[in-house]
């Protein structure tokens, strides 16, 4: 499969089509004007009472007392929900692990991270509700809290070995050995969690909505919390988001908690989030320890890989977790030809607050150790890295290829971006450079990082977590299917329906440009409806936005569904135009056949109108559904192998730093991106994910981390010590393209939204290294830091 | 992060706001523009029983020329001082971001006493003055009596910062500031001003209050740096903001004497 190199964003590579194209986010008029409708904007119900949540102040406790009598007092408290009514009234949360701690959406008797909800105060409005929290009184007896990842509860302990890694480092001229920390860190989107719950006690059911953003299994998750069948559980999420980057998946531990609230007190409840909260007691990323061994050939063939990783998932192992530990599965030996890998994973419990979905997922814990490892053996064999990666990448006539875990990438051509990553960053001359800089002795460095970045992941991985006699137990789980609905109106309006729960990314945009081509029209032609009701929404578990599926398989379902309403138009249009339906064009806001046409508006009134005049065999209405399902998705086989995720493309970073040897403040000097995300269906959009990627992924290489004291509390509980870095932080930015498409999605689209987060942190600390002339770096690498590994 | 309940008062001349001063005392907060005070609301971490808020008080805006130097009213927004003083043209672009600085207030800051801003810092370099006003009268109090600890001055509760003065300094002047991200409260500061074989550096952030230091001019940096007993905390150990310390003075000075020149 051919690479394409794209020059600028502006270069559109299929002029004739709307796909592909950089036009603007239709989404933008309406923000910028103010007219978003974001989760705290709704208000969906009547008379709803507004709650604060009251949080343990202790990182592990005994609550020997919870008196809510003086809150309830206040004229203007409707009602308190405790921990113990919460536990009497749901089940613990379904998880993939069996016989782990149970997990309910507030503690009862133990609270097991400073954060944890422990009751729910709901008053007339949020001042009110604030007020009463102080009111409640709770008496607490210290328990140990457990902080460090070595002593916490290991919940799952697997070993996975593929092909000969012993046999491989017995031949090996080179074994490198390093410890890695990735630090704990969160996506901090700019609106937290909000949550309106209305009870019906007729119906049984609950009505939530919630900006959540998927995955759909988490549907099925809260209703078993809340012993709701499927359908009793109506979830709807606001059409617009303040963004989420993984974080808003765990949105519905609230769903839950609010919604028993709302059953008790026989009212509506609504909560917002707020920032203190959300950094305390939302989720952040699975803190990962890894020990990694390399071996290497006298060429530096990377012979065999060994991973000792421990993931830290907080207080509960909280669905989807373990899946951190699982998404990467596929793709343990990175973008690199190494046949012989063994990983044991092991997750523990400690007295943090629970993990959940980050953007990277996994990835950024695992490129940080082995793009280390890869640099520290360059310098051992005495190789470029560059050079170095280029001997062991996949190489571009290899696909589809295997890997030893099961993974199947897609397509590529690694050594082509490798090539363009270089010329973009002029990497020959700023090796030069450096060395003028050294002998000046000033720090200097380049750091390189290449890596594969999975998207749409397969609803199976998660199941690696179990052997295989555990797995054989129960039903299969594979693929990743998305829906997607389309209606023309009676006057020929466009409207399209996804499940895919957009947070800011623009997928209206692209929707709308992949109906134009289907059906011939213009983008601006098209609406599209955001918002996803669980009711009445084409969906599946699967639905939602993360694993960057919305390229592959979210537009895939609007293509598909596009393409039988196109198909149902030619039949239609065939008949009147006194032709074939193969022979029928749709373009302009007609079909035509030849020179004559038929305006899209009289076949649509024609469908509506007059259903007598259809051709034989087809129905009235223009209305279509599509599902479509990633390929190639199978459930993990009897050897633990899983092609984890369906698509693969690939990302070639160099970073250019300096360090100022007095006050260990790392520069930026120049940062280059080389992406291969498929056929980039609009490079405009890509451009913001790339942009985006990169920001969150310089939040743990130079500023972010959650710390907590020795106690367990929380030190960076505010924007005030927890340091996400703000535009003024972010270096420059150069980004490059190749297009090699994937023919696994319907579009030849791969994700791109999570690259530059995985690749990131490992190019920064590359570099850094370099300048300093060490093995040994920690993230974040802010000043202080890296003072102190000068000294 | 709902404040708890408060009385909101809006006064509209000095008199008025002096007057609630005398009335509610400790019990009171005066509002100005609200950078640290309503974050300090909302966390409930402040819970005056009277929130004052002075935005709508007369002539407390004004900025006049003082023999070189210039009186600086109250209200005075921080985007608004450019040119009051080459020292708050050097550190202006340290404080906070562009859209804290059109709220927030010269007198806000300096009243506020934070030991991480840097208009404190720099009002103590410059050898200026704060004006205060009360039922009983004004008086004028230097900048190196006015900062007593961690957001305390020599304030008493029934005064209002009304006025700040800063004196001529001619362009001699450097501030340097090592932030981890631009806009930050900074890890440590150090402000300088030189003239006329004249040195004055002070420095910031990393004790309980803007300081000014003895320099040794032969080791400039070095001397500052034996001076202060930094508190270590989250973000960098005490070793590292002494050595900043030492870092930063040798830089201000330097800077100083290039505007100097």
């Amino acid at each position: 499969m051919a690479a394409v190199k794209l020059t600028s964003v502006n270069v559109a590579t299929h002029q004739e089509m709307w796909v592909g194209r950089a036009i603007p986010r239709f989404e933008d008029e309406a923000l910028l004007r103010g007219e978003g409708r974001f989760m705290d904007d709704l208000a969906p119900v009547p008379h709803a009472g507004h709650a604060a949540i009251l949080r343990s102040q202790l990182a592990h406790a005994r609550v020997t007392r919870l008196d809510a009598s003086r809150a309830l007092e206040h004229p203007d408290v409707l009602g308190v929900l405790t921990g113990a009514e919460v536990v009497a009234m749901s089940r613990p949360f379904p998880v993939g692990v069996e016989g782990v701690r149970p997990y309910y959406s507030a503690a009862a008797e133990v609270a097991r991270y400073a954060g944890e909800p422990l009751a729910v105060v709901v008053a007339r409005d949020r001042y009110v509700a604030e007020d009463a929290l102080e009111l409640v009184e709770v008496d607490y007896e210290p328990l140990e809290p457990v902080l460090e990842p070595q002593h916490g509860e290991v919940v799952s302990d697997r070993t996975f070995s593929y092909g000969d890694p012993d046999g491989a480092f017995s031949q090996a001229a080179l074994i490198v050995r390093e410890r890695f920390t990735f630090p704990r860190w969160t996506c901090a989107p700019l609106e937290c969690y909000g949550v309106v719950a209305d009870w019906s006690h007729a119906g049984g059911s609950l009505t939530a909505w919630a900006n959540f953003q998927g995955p759909f299994t988490l549907h099925s998750v809260a209703a078993g919390a809340l012993g709701l069948p499927g359908a009793k559980l109506r979830l709807i999420t606001p059409p617009d988001s303040g963004g989420s980057f993984g974080i808003k998946a765990t949105v519905y531990v609230y769903v839950v908690l609010l919604g028993l609230a709302s059953r008790k007190l026989g009212l509506p409840v609504r909560w917002t989030e707020d920032r203190l909260e959300h950094l305390a007691g939302s989720a952040t990323a699975t803190a990962r320890e890894t020990e990694v061994e390399a071996a290497f050939a006298p060429d530096g063939e990377l012979l065999g890989l060994r991973y000792d990783i421990v993931d830290d998932v907080g207080a509960y192992l909280r669905a989807p977790e373990p899946a951190t530990t699982y998404r990467m599965h596929g793709s343990l030996g990175g973008a690199y030809r190494v046949r012989n890998v063994v990983s044991r994973n092991r997750v523990v419990l400690t007295n943090r607050c629970p993990s959940g979905l980050n953007r990277g997922f996994g990835g950024p814990q695992l490129y940080l150790p082995l793009e280390r490892t890869m640099a520290i053996a360059a310098k051992r064999l005495g190789l470029d890295p560059a050079e170095l990666a280029r001997r062991n990448l996949v190489g571009a006539d290899e696909f589809p290829y295997r890997t030893p875990s099961g993974g199947l990438y897609d397509s590529g051509d690694y050594e082509a971006a490798l090539d363009e990553a270089l010329e973009l960053s002029r990497y020959a001359e700023r090796r030069e450079e450096q060395q003028r800089a050294r002998a000046e002795d000033r720090l200097f460095g380049i750091g390189l990082a290449v890596v594969v970045e999975p998207s749409i992941s397969n609803m199976g991985y998660i199941t690696l977590a179990q052997t295989a006699e555990e797995r054989a137990q129960s039903l299969p789980k594979s693929g990743n299917a998305e829906g997607a609905t389309i209606l023309i109106t009676p006057l020929g309006g466009i409207t399209v329906r996804v499940g895919t729960t957009p947070q800011g990314q623009g997928h209206a945009t692209v929707c709308a440009q992949v109906v134009a081509d289907a059906l011939g029209v213009r983008p601006a032609d098209v609406e599209v409806l955001t918002s996803l009701d669980t009711s009445t929404s084409a969906w599946t578990v699967a639905s939602g936005n993360y694993s960057s599926r919305f390229s592959g398989v979210g537009a895939g379902a609007v293509h598909l569904a596009a393409q039988k309403l196109a198909a149902k138009l030619r039949t239609i249009a065939a008949q009147e135009l006194g032709v074939e339906p193969h022979e029928v064009e749709l373009r302009e806001s007609k079909a035509w056949a030849g020179e004559e046409a038929i305006s899209l508006r009289r076949l649509a009134g024609l469908a509506h109108w007059n259903p007598d005049a259809l051709p034989p065999g087809i129905e009235a209405g223009l209305m279509e559904t599509a599902f479509y399902s990633a390929p190639n998705l199978g459930p993990p086989d009897e050897e633990d192998r899983v092609a984890s995720s369906a698509a693969h493309g690939f990302i070639a970073d160099v970073a250019v730093v300096e360090v100022d040897r007095e006050t260990g403040a790392v520069t930026v000097l120049d940062y280059t991106t080389v992406h291969d995300a498929g056929r980039l269906l609009n490079p405009l959009l890509v451009d913001g994910q790339v942009r985006g990627g990169f920001a969150h992924g310089i939040g743990p290489a130079l500023f972010e981390r959650i710390e907590h004291d020795e106690d367990g509390n929380l030190l960076t509980g505010s924007f005030m010590d927890y340091l996400c870095p703000t535009a003024p932080d972010l270096p420059p930015l150069r980004i490059g393209h190749l297009e090699t498409p994937s023919p696994f999605t319907a579009l030849g689209a791969k994700g791109l939204g999570e690259g530059n987060t995985m690749s990131v942190p490992a190019a920064i600390a590359n570099a850094v290294a370099d300048a300093l002339g060490i093995d040994h770096v920690e993230l974040p690498l802010t000043p202080p830091r890296v003072w102190d590994l000068l000294q | 992060m709902k404040p708890a309940p408060f009385r909101y008062e809006r006064p509209e001349t000095v008199d008025e706001t002096v007057g609630l001063l005398a009335e509610h005392g400790d019990d009171a907060k005066v509002l100005a523009g609200g950078q640290s005070l309503v974050p300090l609301l909302n966390m409930r971490m402040a819970r005056p029983a009277v929130l004052i808020d002075i935005n709508h008080v007369f002539n407390l805006d004004n900025i006049t020329d003082d023999g070189g130097g210039s009186r600086v009213g109250a209200l005075v927004r921080q985007s608004a001082a450019h040119g009051v003083s080459p020292l708050v043209d050097c550190c202006l672009p340290y404080v906070g971001h562009f859209a804290t600085r059109n709220r927030g207030t010269v007198g806000g800051s300096i009243a506020h006493a934070d030991a991480s801003a840097e208009l404190p810092l720099a009002l103590l370099v410059a050898g200026g003055s704060v004006v205060a006003a009360s039922t009983r009268g004004r008086r004028e109090i230097p900048a190196d009596e006015f900062f007593v600890t961690h957001f305390t001055t020599r304030l008493e509760p029934d005064e209002l910062v009304v006025e700040i003065r800063w004196p001529d300094t001619g362009p001699g002047v450097a501030f340097e500031e090592l932030a981890q991200r631009r806009g930050d409260y900074a890890l440590c500061m150090a402000a300088a001003f030189v003239r006329d074989g004249e040195l004055r550096v002070g420095i910031g952030s990393v004790v309980d209050r803007p300081t000014l230091l003895e320099i040794d001019p032969e080791r400039p940096g070095a001397s500052a740096a034996e001076q202060v007993e930094p508190y270590g905390g989250l973000h960098a150990s005490a070793d590292y903001l002494r050595h900043l310390v030492e870092v930063l003075v040798d830089r201000a000075i330097a800077a100083a004497g290039r505007n100097a020149a």
